[in-house]
Order: C-alpha cells, then structure tokens, then sequence
C-alpha cells in the first residue's frame, strides 16, 4: 500500500515539476525565492550571505567557467576541503555542466586520496587551499586522468606552476567572460539530466579494505530529501550548520538534497576551530551531529559546572533533576502536573535556556544523532532540556534514510520505524535488509560488491543485525552482522553492543572488545583526555603525556569500576552475558585514523588493530600482568615515529553466569 | 647612494632595491660601546637576519631602526632619503613596525582590541569624534577593522578573536603580536626572536607565517633570530655580530662557510 502510493508521489514529482536535478531545484528556488538566504559563511569576523538568486548567479559563472576549461559531460570532478559554500557550489556547478562531483575527506592523507581518484578517474579536482593542493600534487604522478586543478584559498599558491592550476575566482571571471558564447552549450547540458542520472558518488568509509564507490542518482537524492524533508516538516525559514565532512552522504542530503529541496539556508563556519562559537551565533533549528559531538558537549559542560560557583551548582542539579524527570514528558506531550509544568518553566528561565543558549541549540526544533549509539544519559540529558533529539538509522547506500524515530515515539535503544517508503526485512540471521526509493545505483566499477549488496529484487544488505521490536514497530540494532560472532564456548559474541555501553562513560573514548572463538572477552581501553585530564587536575595527579596519565594507576582503578559496572549490566541480557569483560588494559595511543586504525567517520577497524596490536591481545590471554610494546605512529604531516610503552593488565570482576550455548536453545 | 639594484635569490625571487641602509653607525651608552661602525642595507622584498652571540649588540642595532635609539655616530638611510632623529612614533607612520624579544601587548584586552592598536598610526579622526562614535571616525574604525580581520584570518587567529590575551599560551601571544604589527602594513618588519622559547611545532608555524608574510604582502623583514636552522632556512641575506662589531655579512651559505663567523658563533672545529 505504501509503495504504490510512493509511485504516485514519485511518478508526479518527476512529471508535474519536472525537478529532476539539483540545478533544476536550484533554478526554481531562484525564480520563486530568490531573495531568501540560500548560504551563509563567516568570514572576518562577519556572516557574509547569498541569496538564492545570487547562489545560481555564482554556481552558473563557474559552471560556465568548468566549460571553458573543457569539462565533458559524464567526467569526474572530485571536491576536497572544509564546508564552504564555494565548494557546495562547485558540486552543483558540476552537476550542471553533466559532471559528476566526487566529494573526498579533507583530513585523508594523499595515500588514501591516491586511491578514490584514481578509482573515480577525476580529470578534475576542486580543492579548498594550498594544503589539499600539495596532496594532490604529490600524487599526480600516479593519476593517469588527472589534467587541472582548481584551488580556492590562493594563499601560499601565487609560486606554483599555474599550467594545471587555476584559481577558483579566475575561472569564474573566465565563465563570465565566455558567457554569451557558451550560455548555448550550458543550456543544453542543463536540459539534458534524467532522473536515474548520476547526481553524486561518494566513496564509503570503509571499515573493511578499500573505499568503495557509492553511486547515487537524482532520483535517490531528491526522493530522500523530499520524504525526509516532510517527515520533519522542514521549511524555507530553517536554518542548518554545516559541519560535518562534505563527502559524507548526511551531509550531502542535509546541506544540498533538502537544503534544495525545501529551500532553508546552508551556513558555515568560518572554521572548525571557531565551531562552537558559530554554532551559537546561528542557532540552528534543524540539526545533526554524531553522538561524539553531543557527548563532547555534555562533558564539557559538566566540566564548567565543576568551576562554578555552589550556589550555581545547585541551582543547576536541583532543576536538572527535575527536567530529568518531567522534562521529556512534556517534550513528548504527555500529561504532567500543573505544578511540574510550572516549575519546569521556572527551570527554563533559570537554567535550560541560558544552557540550550550557551550550546547553541535555542532554536532547534529537530535534531537528530546517528552512526552510533549514543548514551541513554546523554540522550536523556539533551531531551529533557526540551531539544527535541531523535535517532536515525543510515547508511550511505540507503541516501541515508532507512528508520527515524517520529515525533513523540523518541527512545535512546532504538533506531525508530522504517522511513516513509521503506520496506524492511529481518533475514534468518538477524541481518537487517530495506528496500526503498533510495536505494543507491551501484558500486562504481564493482559489479561483484554491488551484487553481493543489493539483489535483484532491489532489497539492500545493511551488515547490521537487529531485531523489530514487538508493539512499538521500532528496530533495534545489536551489532554489526559480521562482527556478532560466537564464543569458543558457543555464546554470542557482539563486541559493538559492550563497547557501547563502555563508551557511555565520559573517561572511556574508544574500547575495542576481543573474544570471537575465545573462551572469555577482553578489551582495549582508549581514555579520553578532556574528561581524564580535568579529573586528574583535581586530584593533583601531574601527568606529562597522553600515555603517562593513560598508565596512572588511579585511572587504571577508575576504568576497572567502569568496566566491572558494565559486566553486571551484559550479565543482566541471559544472550549476552558471555561477553562480560574478564581483563583489560589501556592503550598507550589514542587511536587514530591517520594511523588506519579507524575510518575517517571514526569507526573502530577491529581487524586492523587486532592485527596491529597482537602482542596486546596475546598478553590478555596468557595470563600476564603486564607487557612492553612499540608501535609506530604517523604524525599529522605524515612523518613516522616510534613509541613504546610497559602496559599493565588487570583483571576485571565478571558476574557469574551459568554458560548457556546459544545453539543448544 | 652605493649599489641600489635588486638582485635574485637562490630559488628565484626578484629582491628589489636598497630600502634602508645603515651607515657607520656607532652607539654608545656612557662608556661602553653597544655597537661600532656598523653598516649595512636592506633590500626591499628580502628576509635579513641579523644573528650573534648574547650581547653582541643585536636588539640594539633593532631598536636604532626603530627609532627607539639615536645614533652616536653614524646615519640612517630610509628609502632613499636620510633620515633625521626621530620619535619611534614617527617611525611607525614611516611604515616600520616591530614585534618584542619579550611580548609587550595589552593583557588585559582582547585580541582583537589588541591588534586594533596596530591601526593607531593610520586613524586621523579627533579623539572626540571617537569618543562620540560619530562621522569619520565610524567609517575610519570600519575601513581599519576589515585589514585587522585580513590579518586574523591570514594568521588564522580567528578562534582567539575575543579572547583576553593574558589567558593565551605564550606561542599564541608571539602570534597576535605578529598580527599588530602586520594590521599596521608596515614596508618593513622588525622581528626581535620571534621563535624564543618556542617547541618546534610552533616555530614551523612561525616559520610558515613569516615567509607567507613576506610572499603575500611583499613586506621586507629584518629578524633577530638564535636559531641557526631558523635562520639559514629563512632567510636571504644574513649579518652577523660580534661584540658591537660587524664581522659577516652574506647570503646564508657564505655566512657559514666564513672563518670568522665559524670562530665566533657557530665554534671552532676540531681537527
């Protein structure tokens, strides 16, 4: 029933507008609202704007400019920097002339770069300033297509060899010029997209081996940014943050598919550093971030409370208690005493809003976290202060949406029910499958990954096993499908689901869980510096370096409490009990992308690092109490370097628990 | 005037022409001499050092450009003209403008208030209509205010904007006073250790500046420096000094290879 009424909507969206494209969204929005603000950037010190109209303006100067380059239709043009709007621009510019936009992690080495544009044969690279540009030059040898490159930031540029090189404003300027000549030529490509075009490719992650190319179509963007868009409500006066890496898929739907579609306005940093500042002189009213960066947050503010004066102090725990405890009723709509309500009020006055003012997030009316789990503290935190955070459910193969929690069904274990339009199925092993009118076109040049993926009934493996939950309609997921394993002792294994519940303490960053065929389950242990280092402050314990303090014994002590904590509450799950943590330590260095131990979108490479760290994982399992290491780090501007370290191992408590083989049930 | 025509540097940059020359110049402080017939010039475009061992006279020679010390003996040559005893005021507007061995900004005040200053030279409306916030000096704060934010941002200061300085770390300190001397656009920098008491991290980052400086905006610098690697990387020309007196002067390779700077500063080899 669902999916015939979706073939309505689709069949009239795509015939009665006739928006198949973002540059046809693009047109339109120029021509109904064009004096709306479509992006702003703070640059020196001020919010610089543009509107619609002004957008199309500049998008089309180097659309024309791209043209006069020799940019064919059906050619690859890769994208690298931060979130600026003349790099969203160069997206839509690309996609205008029949190009297709490959946008790429700014923080990825030149290594990794080697690889995706090779893989994608990009003629051309837009890169942001002179740092992306040395990357991509120290690779050109290797990239056969490669022929120009064109920078934004000319700073530091003005002595390289300019013969491949162009500068973003020339190139505008040159599509200015040419405009008469080419406007002709540009016309025709604008004319020509069909809906299952290519609209955009980006390469995932990869938590395993290499990136793989994921191609979405109009179709899939503009299906997902509308459906989405209209879950939430989303309007043309909605403001968003952009933040997060553009070559992320929730990036490209958020800033350009609904930013396009409902016509909101698309703001970014003047740079990562000044974020948080940005964050509160914007004030979004729709807004995403990973948990990570709502746990950040939590934790820094719990850290500047501790600063504060008593009476502050107990101001905010009194009317914390009390917003814990009515707060996400009221949110949810439900009934709550006349004198609760009051007093909640009081707390807004007093406490939440100046905190929801000082977090940036006064006026958001949707927020969303997802990738990971996030805390149930953490999410509890944010909605009784009356920020409305929901969990969505993901994947860049899906162009993001695959469940969302609806207003007012907001809980922090699980994922939601299936968006509008798409059909989930459990498989046998618990693997979470969807179908819908996002589903990507392919892995480019990977038939073999895409038909392993997706079969031909258009039903997408998600990797990820969960469960519908009975009543609520709302999925859970446990873990990653190929990580949940089975225990030497036949008990399921899921390390993702131990992890998470370790990561919820703020002194915990990373934990990386072993015991796939093992008897018992061990894990590696990153601290967080901020939560960690504040707390040894206090405590007057002096510590010269991440390692030093990661090998204090106190924090060992604090970390076994932690642990010793989460083995009761795994023990309590009769499936999972196995995975109770029997030994532990804590790890020397903080794991780090650049080091290829997580991805780019920091997700744990379980494979790399139990590789990598062998030594450390033998030594949980031999009994000892302690173990010397090396291990060779990459330092940002790609040097190598050694450290070493004595790690001491200690042994956790565990709940006892009568070993029930799964496959005996 | 002596030899006023630019020359190439060894990767290819065009140095103009003599833009400050210092003749014979002598300091005295009483009885003892700071610095002894010393003479030597600065192209406009190029990076000079000047580099000795601890009281060879160095922050001396810096502070005679600056006008902050006038001569004993000797002459100032600026652009061509020679220049009169002045106020280190007045050499400020002549466009020289100069950061401190040891940070002298406003603790107290913001960065961005403290750059501010570097514009001092350049306001020319009353202290009344500043006050009143009124006419001129609405614009002329405006028009200052967008080369201060070039700065920030070319510095990429832009996250400390608001910040008091007196809670900045000392390598960040180094920076904005690098950025108040850049808001005044000078023709010439003088750099007094800017890499003292640095970690290696933040003297690439200086480094990193100082050459950008010089390549985007043009402007000619003349740096005391102890750091040898700092300065043989950094810098095109070099001067060296030893008890007030002159006894190298040359490109960065020249210096080194010279008997007696090798004697002097950097130790005798033993053979």
């Amino acid at each position: 029933m669902a999916g015939s009424g979706e073939e309505n909507l689709v069949h009239m969206s795509d015939g009665a507008e006739g928006l198949r494209s973002v540059p046809a969204l693009l047109e339109r929005n120029a021509r109904q609202f064009g004096d709306s603000p479509a992006y702003r950037e703070k640059e020196f010190g001020i919010w610089q704007s543009w509107t619609w109209a002004e957008t199309a303006e500049e998008i089309e100067a180097l659309a024309l400019g791209l043209i006069n380059l020799g940019v064919n239709e059906g050619d690859y043009i890769a994208v690298i920097g931060r979130n600026r709007p003349s790099l969203y621009w160069s997206m839509v510019a690309a996609q205008m002339v029949g190009a297709i936009p490959v946008p790429l992690y700014q923080d990825a080495v030149a290594e990794e770069m080697r690889y995706v544009l090779g893989h994608c044969g990009a003629r051309f690279v837009i890169a942001a300033d002179q740092e992306q540009v040395d990357k991509v030059i120290e690779i050109q040898e290797d990239l056969h297509q490669f022929e120009h490159m064109i920078y934004v930031d000319p700073r530091g540029l003005r002595k390289y060899d300019h013969t491949q090189l162009h500068q973003y404003s020339h190139i505008q300027a040159q599509g200015r010029a040419a405009h008469d000549e080419l406007i002709g030529e540009l016309g025709r490509r604008r004319a020509n997209p069909s809906y299952d075009d290519t609209c955009v490719m980006l390469y995932t992650s990869g938590t395993t081996g290499k990136p793989k190319g994921v191609v979405l179509s109009n179709r899939n963007i503009i299906e997902s940014a509308k459906s989405a868009s209209e879950f939430d409500n989303l309007r043309r006066d909605d403001e968003v943050l952009a933040y997060l890496p553009m070559a992320w898929v929730g990036d490209f739907i958020f800033s350009i598919g609904q930013a396009y579609w409902t016509g909101f306005c698309v703001n970014c940093p003047e740079s990562a550093d000044t974020l948080m500042t940005d964050l509160r002189e914007i004030a979004p009213t729709y807004y995403f971030a990973p948990p990570r960066v709502f746990e950040t947050q939590l934790t820094q503010i719990m850290i500047r409370m501790e600063d504060a004066s008593p009476t502050k102090q107990k101001l905010f725990h009194h009317f914390m208690e009390h917003a814990r405890r009515v707060g996400p009723k009221i949110l949810d709509g439900e009934a709550v005493s006349f004198g609760d309500r009051m007093k909640y009020r009081l707390g807004e006055f007093l406490v939440y809003g100046p905190l929801k003012n000082a977090m940036g997030f006064s006026k958001v009316r949707v927020g969303y976290t997802a990738g990971e789990a996030i805390g149930p503290e953490i999410f509890d935190f944010y909605r009784s202060l009356g920020i409305n955070l929901k969990q969505l459910y993901g994947q860049t193969e899906a162009s993001v949406f695959i469940t969302v929690q609806p207003d007012g069904e907001v809980r922090s274990d699980t994922v939601g029910v299936p968006a509008p339009g798409v059909e989930l199925k459990i498989a046998e092993n618990g693997e979470v499958f969807y179908r819908s009118p996002g589903v990507f076109v392919e892995y480019y040049k990977n038939a073999e990954s895409t038909a392993d993926t997706k079969d031909a009934e258009g039903w997408v493996a998600t990797g990820d096993a969960g469960f519908i939950e009975e009543g609520s309609g709302h999925l859970r997921i446990i873990d990653r499908a190929k990580d949940v394993g089975k225990m030497a002792t036949g008990a399921m294994f899921a390390p993702k689901y131990v992890e998470n519940k370790l990561k919820f303490y703020p002194n915990i960053l990373e934990a990386v869980v072993f015991g796939a065929g093992r008897d018992r389950c061990t894990a590696f242990i990153n601290i967080d510096l901020t939560a960690v280092g504040n707390w040894a402050e206090r405590n007057n314990i002096a510590y010269a370096s991440y390692q030093e303090l990661a090998g204090h014994p106190r924090v060992l002590e604090t970390i076994q409490s932690h642990i010793e904590e989460v083995n009761v509450s795994v023990a309590e799950d009769p499936m999972l009990s196995g995975c109770q943590v029997h030994r532990f330590l804590i790890l020397h260095k903080e794991l780090d992308a650049d080091d290829g131990e997580m991805t780019r979108t920091r997700k744990v490479r379980r494979k790399v690092i139990g590789e990598k760290f062998e030594d450390l994982v033998n030594a949980l399992y031999d009994g000892s109490d302690s173990v010397y290491t090396e291990t060779e780090v990459t330092y940002e501007d790609g040097r190598k370097g050694k450290i070493s370290a004595t790690l001491q191992i200690r042994d956790a408590k565990v709940v006892p628990v009568n070993a029930k083989p799964m496959a005996a049930e | 005037m002596k030899d006023t025509a630019g020359y190439v540097t060894a990767d290819g940059r065009q140095i103009g022409g003599t833009l400050m020359e210092m003749r014979n110049i002598t300091l005295k402080f009483g009885g003892v001499t700071a610095i002894s017939d010393i003479s030597f010039d600065i192209h406009e475009g190029e990076i000079r050092a000047i580099i000795g061992p601890n009281g060879a006279g160095k922050s001396s020679m810096l502070n005679i450009i600056s006008g902050f010390y006038t001569p004993t003996i000797g002459e100032v040559w600026y652009k061509g003209e020679k220049r009169p005893p002045m106020k280190p005021f007045e050499v400020a507007r002549m466009g020289v403008a100069r950061t401190f061995q040891n940070i002298a900004l406003f603790e107290g005040m913001t960065v961005l208030d403290n750059v501010m200053t570097g514009r001092l030279t350049h306001m020319k409306s009353s202290i009344l209509s500043q006050a009143l916030w009124y006419g001129k000096a609405q614009q002329e704060e405006m028009e200052n205010r967008e080369i201060v934010e070039k700065v920030i941002d070319f510095l990429e200061i832009q996250r400390i904007r608001k910040t008091p300085v007196g809670r900045l770390p000392y390598g960040l300190k180094k920076r904005v006073e690098l950025a108040r001397a850049l808001a005044a656009e000078p023709s010439i920098l003088l750099l007094d250790e800017p890499m003292a008491g640095m970690n290696v991290e933040e003297k690439e980052d200086m480094s990193r500046f100082i050459l950008d400086v010089n390549d985007e905006f043009g402007t000619t610098i003349c740096l005391i420096e102890h750091d040898m690697g700092v300065v043989m990387d950094l810098s095109d020309r070099v001067v060296v000094m030893d008890y007030g007196k002159k006894i190298g002067d040359g490109t960065p390779q020249e210096v080194r290879a010279d008997q007696a700077v090798i004697d002097a500063y950097l130790g005798v080899p033993h053979e």
